[in-house]
C-alpha cells in the first residue's frame, strides 16, 4: 500500500542545534503508527514538521508517493491533515458549538445558522461517544469533555491524516477508553492515524506500528505486536530501566493529619481520611471526583468547612500561606499556571514561596538565592543549558523538578504532589518516584493525588478512592489492583477501563 | 512535550542587549538629537533643566504607577487625586494661619497621609470589592474631582499666607549642589522605589502577582495585601508629587492634575513596563517622564506642531510605545 505521508530522512536544526536528524517515517491509510520518546526526543517537532508547522531543515516529505512543501498548517489541512493538540485551544466563553465551528461558521446567507451548527455538533459529539451539549459553554466543562470538543472540531474537517499529541494526558481511563473508539473508527475509514504517546501500555493497546525516537535520533520502527511495554521503554531511554517504583517501606509513624467531615461547597461533601508520617497515601478516581479541590479546600486555596487535626492540633487554613506556615504543602496539578512562573528566570521561582528565608535584613540576599538554585540544580537534576533560562524553556520533567524543589524549600512536614508526573518523560517519573520515597522515609506525610492507577498502586501504601465527591472507600496493601480501583471510581466493573490506563 | 525547543536559540547566541530595558534611553537620546536639530537653544542648560524640573511631578507619580502596573493593576485617579490632595493641603495650611516651619511641616504631612489614604482606598475597593481597578479608579478619578471643584466652589484655592509662600518656595524654585530640589525630590524617590521593588521580598511579590496571580496564590504570596500596598504606595506618590507642585503655583484648580493620569501611564509604559503587568522598571519610567516633557518642550521650540496639540502627540506615544514593545516581546 502506498503510504498517504511519508517523511524521508527528515532533519530540523535551529541555529546550531540539531533537533531532529535523518527521522523517517510512513503514515498509511487504516493504520495507527505511535511516535514515542522521552521529552526533548523531538516528538513534537516531527509532528510539527508533518503538519506543516514547521518546514524541515533537509529531507523530503512526500504525499501519495509525490514529493511536497506544506506553506503553513492551513495548506497541511486543506489536503486533510489535522492535528489535536496537547493543549486546550477553545475560547472560554462560547459554546461548545460555537467553539467547534469559530472560524469556519456555517452560514444561511449573512447570518451564521445556529440550528445547523447545533445540530452537527451534536451529531459529532454523540459519534465521540460523549453526552456534552452542543449548547454548554466552554468554560463549564471539565477538562476531559473540553479534549473532546477539541477532538470534535479537528475531525470536523474533512481527514485523511489525523495527528494526535498526548490526546489521553487528561482523560480518565473510561474517557481514554471512548478515544480508544473514536481512533478504531478512523482507522476502519481509511484515515492515517499518527499517535503520540508517553504512555506505553495504550500504545501497546491501539498502535499497529511504533516509531521509536531518541534524542531527535530514529532509534526503531517496529510493527506493536512485537513490541512489549517494557521493550518500548527501553528503546525510549536507551538503557535497561531500573524498577520504576522504589521498594515500599512500612510506615510506621504516628498519625499526624486527621480530616473529617470535610466539606468544599459544590465540589467535595463529607470527606474523611487520615495520613501517618512517613506515609504516602494515594488518592486516585476520575478526573472531576473532587480529589484537588478537597486538598485546595484544606490548604486555604478555596472555602472548606470541617474539622481538621494536625499534629493534635485542631486546624484551620484562610489561606495558603497559613498552611505553608504549618508545614503544609500542596503542589498544583496545573505547575504551568498554578505552579511556576513561566516568563521568569529559574532563581525567583525557586524563592517565591519562601523569600523570608533569603533575607539578609529587609533585603533579599540573591547570593544566598543562586547558593539555593546551586543545591536545587544538583538535588533535583534539574537540566538547564542555563542559570538564566526562563522556567517556560525548560521541559516538562525538569519544570516538575524545579516545582518541587521550590516547595521544598519550605521544609514541610506534609506534602500533597497533585498529577505529579503528568506530561514527564518516563525517566523523569523514575526520579519523581523515588524523590517521594525519600521524602516518605525522612518522616513527612505525602499525599499524592494521581489518575494513573498503576503509579498509585506501584508508589502508594494506602489508597483513598473518591467518586462525585465523596470519598468512595479505600484500598491498601494486597487489594489495591486497578480493579479494584476502577470499581471504587466509577461504581462499575470495567476490566476495559483499567486496561486503558496501563502506564509505563 | 511543548515547544521549547526554538526558545533555547537566544540562550545559546551569547549576551544580547535587552532592548525593552534600552529602547527608552535610546530614545531620549534621539529626541535630543532631534530637539537640538531644530533649535540649538534646546541643548541650553537652563532649558534642559528646566524641562527635567518640570517633569518631576509625572515622574514621581509614574514610579508610584510602575508598582500599580507591575502587579497586574492600574490606577487612573491620580490627576484627580493630585488635585483634590493639593487643595486640601492648602485649606488646611490656610486654615492653620501660621507662617512658621511648623506650619508648613503639618500641612506637607497632610498631604502625604492623605494622598496615602487616598491610595488605600482605591487598594481596598479593589481587593476586598474583588473590583477592576479600571473601574474602581475611574470612579474615584470622578470622586476626587468633584470634591476639588467642591474645595474650590468652582474657582481656585490659593495659598493666602505670604510669608508660608516664601518659606516654600525653595520646594520648587531651590538648588541644592545646582540640581533642582524637584530633580533631586524624584531621584531620591526612585532610587528609595528601586530599592522596595527589586531588593525587598515585596517587590518579589508585586512582580509574581503580576505576572501570574494564580501562581502567586498558590505560592503563598498575601495578594491582597500586597496589591493594597501598591496603590498606597501610588498614594504616597501622589502626595509627594504634590509637596513638589504646591510651590510652583500656589494654587489649586478644578483642572490641576488634568490628564496626568496619561502622563504617568505613558511615562510607566515608555519606560519599558508591561501593561498586563509582570515587570516594573523604575527608572526607565523615569525616562519616560523626561520624555514626555521633552516632547512637549520640543514643540514649543519648534513650529512643526501647534504646541496646543500636545495631548495629542502623548497621546500618540503611548500607542506608538505600545507597538514597540509588542514587537519586541515578538522578536524574544
Amino acid at each position: 500500500m502506498v503510504p498517504i505521508l511519508q517523511a524521508v530522512s527528515i532533519s530540523k536544526s535551529f541555529g546550531p542545534i540539531e533537533v531532529l536528524g535523518g527521522v523517517s517515517l510512513e503514515l498509511e491509510p487504516g493504520r495507527v503508527h505511535a511516535v514515542i520518546g522521552e521529552n526533548g526526543a523531538g516528538k513534537s517537532t516531527l509532528m510539527r514538521i508533518l503538519s506543516g508547522h514547521l518546514q524541515p531543515s533537509d529531507g523530503r516529505l512526500l504525499w501519495e508517493g509525490a514529493p511536497i512543501r506544506f506553506a503553513g498548517p492551513h495548506d497541511a489541512e486543506q489536503r486533510g491533515i489535522v492535528l489535536i493538540h496537547q493543549e486546550i485551544l477553545l475560547a472560554d466563553d462560547l459554546t461548545v458549538a460555537q467553539n467547534l465551528f469559530l472560524g469556519r461558521e456555517m452560514r444561511r446567507g449573512l447570518l451564521v445558522d445556529d440550528a445547523a451548527m447545533r445540530a452537527r455538533t451534536a451529531q459529532m459529539l454523540a459519534e465521540l461517544g460523549t453526552a456534552i451539549s452542543p449548547d454548554a459553554q466552554t468554560r463549564n466543562l471539565s477538562l476531559a469533555d473540553r479534549q473532546f470538543v477539541q477532538i470534535a472540531r479537528a475531525l470536523l474537517v474533512p481527514h485523511r491524516v489525523a495527528i494526535f499529541d498526548e490526546p489521553t494526558t487528561v482523560l480518565t481511563p473510561v474517557e481514554a477508553e471512548k478515544l480508544f473508539a473514536v481512533i478504531a473508527r478512523l482507522r476502519e475509514a481509511g484515515v492515517a492515524v499518527l499517535y503520540i504517546s508517553h504512555k506505553l501500555g495504550e500504545v501497546k493497546a491501539i498502535a499497529d506500528s511504533v516509531t521509536v525516537l531518541r534524542d531527535g535520533r530514529h532509534v526503531a520502527t517496529t510493527p506493536a505486536a512485537e513490541l512489549e511495554p517494557a521493550d518500548m521503554a527501553r528503546l525510549m531511554v536507551g538503557r535497561e530501566m531500573a524498577k520504576l517504583y522504589p521498594a515500599k517501606v512500612p510506615a510506621t509513624g504516628d498519625t499526624v493529619l486527621t480530616a473529617e467531615e470535610i466539606s468544599v461547597p459544590g465540589f467535595v461533601a463529607d470527606a474523611a481520611f487520615t495520613l501517618r508520617a512517613g506515609e504516602i497515601l494515594g488518592f486516585g478516581g476520575l478526573v472531576g471526583a473532587g480529589r484537588t479541590e478537597l486538598f485546595e479546600g484544606l490548604t486555604g486555596l478555596r472555602p472548606c468547612r470541617g474539622a481538621v487535626t494536625l499534629f493534635g492540633e485542631p486546624v484551620h487554613f484562610a489561606n495558603p500561606r497559613e498552611a505553608m506556615q504549618a508545614g503544609v504543602v500542596y503542589l498544583s496539578e496545573d505547575r504551568k499556571a498554578k505552579g511556576l512562573l513561566l516568563d521568569e528566570a529559574l532563581r525567583p521561582n525557586l524563592t517565591l514561596a519562601g523569600l523570608g528565608r533569603f533575607m539578609r535584613g529587609p533585603f533579599m540576599d540573591t547570593g544566598a538565592e543562586d547558593e539555593a538554585l546551586s543545591q536545587a540544580i544538583r538535588d533535583f537534576d534539574i537540566r538547564a543549558r542555563s542559570r538564566d533560562l526562563l522556567a517556560r524553556q525548560l521541559s516538562g520533567g525538569n519544570q516538575q523538578k524545579l516545582f518541587l524543589a521550590k516547595m521544598m524549600l519550605l521544609a514541610p512536614r506534609i506534602v500533597i504532589v497533585d498529577e505529579p508526573t503528568r506530561g514527564v518523560d518516563i525517566g523523569t517519573k523514575q526520579q519523581i518516584y523515588r524523590f517521594i520515597a525519600e521524602l516518605a522515609a525522612k518522616g513527612v506525610g505525602v499525599v499524592v493525588i494521581s489518575s494513573e492507577m498503576q503509579e498509585l498502586i506501584g508508589l502508594c501504601h494506602r489508597i483513598v478512592v473518591m467518586r462525585g465527591g465523596q470519598i468512595a472507600g479505600e484500598v491498601s496493601s494486597n487489594d489495591m489492583t486497578e480493579d479494584a480501583i476502577v470499581f471504587l471510581a466509577t461504581g462499575v466493573h470495567d476490566r476495559l477501563a483499567a486496561l486503558a490506563a496501563h502506564p509505563a | 512535550m511543548s515547544q521549547v525547543i526554538p526558545r533555547l536559540k537566544t540562550a545559546t547566541l551569547g549576551w544580547r542587549p535587552d532592548m525593552r530595558a534600552l529602547s527608552p534611553f535610546i530614545a531620549l537620546v534621539a529626541l535630543i538629537v532631534l530637539g537640538t536639530l531644530l533649535n540649538p537653544d534646546f541643548l541650553s542648560l537652563s532649558n534642559l533643566t528646566n524641562v527635567v524640573t518640570r517633569s518631576a511631578f509625572i515622574a514621581i507619580i509614574a514610579v508610584g504607577a510602575t508598582f500599580v502596573i507591575a502587579s497586574g493593576g492600574l490606577d487612573l485617579s491620580v490627576g484627580s487625586m493630585a488635585a483634590f490632595v493639593a487643595g486640601s493641603m492648602i485649606l488646611v495650611l490656610n486654615g492653620m494661619g501660621g507662617s512658621d516651619g511648623g506650619t508648613l511641616a503639618m500641612g506637607l504631612a497632610v498631604a502625604l497621609v492623605l494622598g496615602a489614604a487616598c491610595g488605600l482606598a482605591n487598594g481596598l475597593v479593589v481587593t476586598v470589592g474583588r473590583i477592576e481597578p479600571f473601574i474602581v479608579t475611574l470612579g474615584t478619578m470622578g470622586i476626587f474631582r468633584a470634591l476639588i471643584v467642591y474645595l474650590a466652589a468652582g474657582g481656585t484655592i490659593t495659598l493666602s499666607n505670604f510669608g508660608l509662600r516664601e518659606l516654600y518656595r525653595p520646594a520648587y524654585f531651590g538648588q541644592v549642589a545646582g540640581i533642582p530640589v524637584p530633580v533631586l525630590a524624584f531621584l531620591a524617590v526612585a532610587a528609595i522605589a528601586s530599592v522596595i521593588l527589586y531588593k525587598t521580598p515585596f517587590g518579589r511579590h508585586v512582580v509574581a502577582i503580576g505576572s501570574n496571580r494564580e501562581v502567586a496564590r498558590y505560592s503563598g504570596v498575601p495578594i491582597g495585601r500586597v496589591v493594597t500596598l501598591t496603590y498606597v504606595i501610588q498614594g504616597l506618590c501622589v502626595g509627594l508629587a504634590v509637596l513638589v507642585y504646591v510651590p510652583r503655583l500656589g494654587s489649586a484648580t478644578p483642572t490641576t492634575g488634568l490628564l496626568w493620569e496619561l502622563q504617568a501611564i505613558t511615562a510607566v509604559v515608555i519606560g519599558g513596563t508591561a501593561l498586563r503587568g509582570g515587570t516594573g522598571r523604575i527608572w526607565g519610567t523615569l525616562v519616560g517622564a523626561i520624555i514626555l516633557e521633552v516632547v512637549g518642550n520640543i514643540m514649543v521650540l519648534s513650529s512643526l506642531v501647534s504646541e496646543y496639540l500636545i495631548g495629542a502627540v502623548q497621546g500618540a506615544i503611548i500607542i506608538v510605545a505600545m507597538l514597540v514593545q509588542r514587537s519586541l516581546q515578538r522578536e524574544r
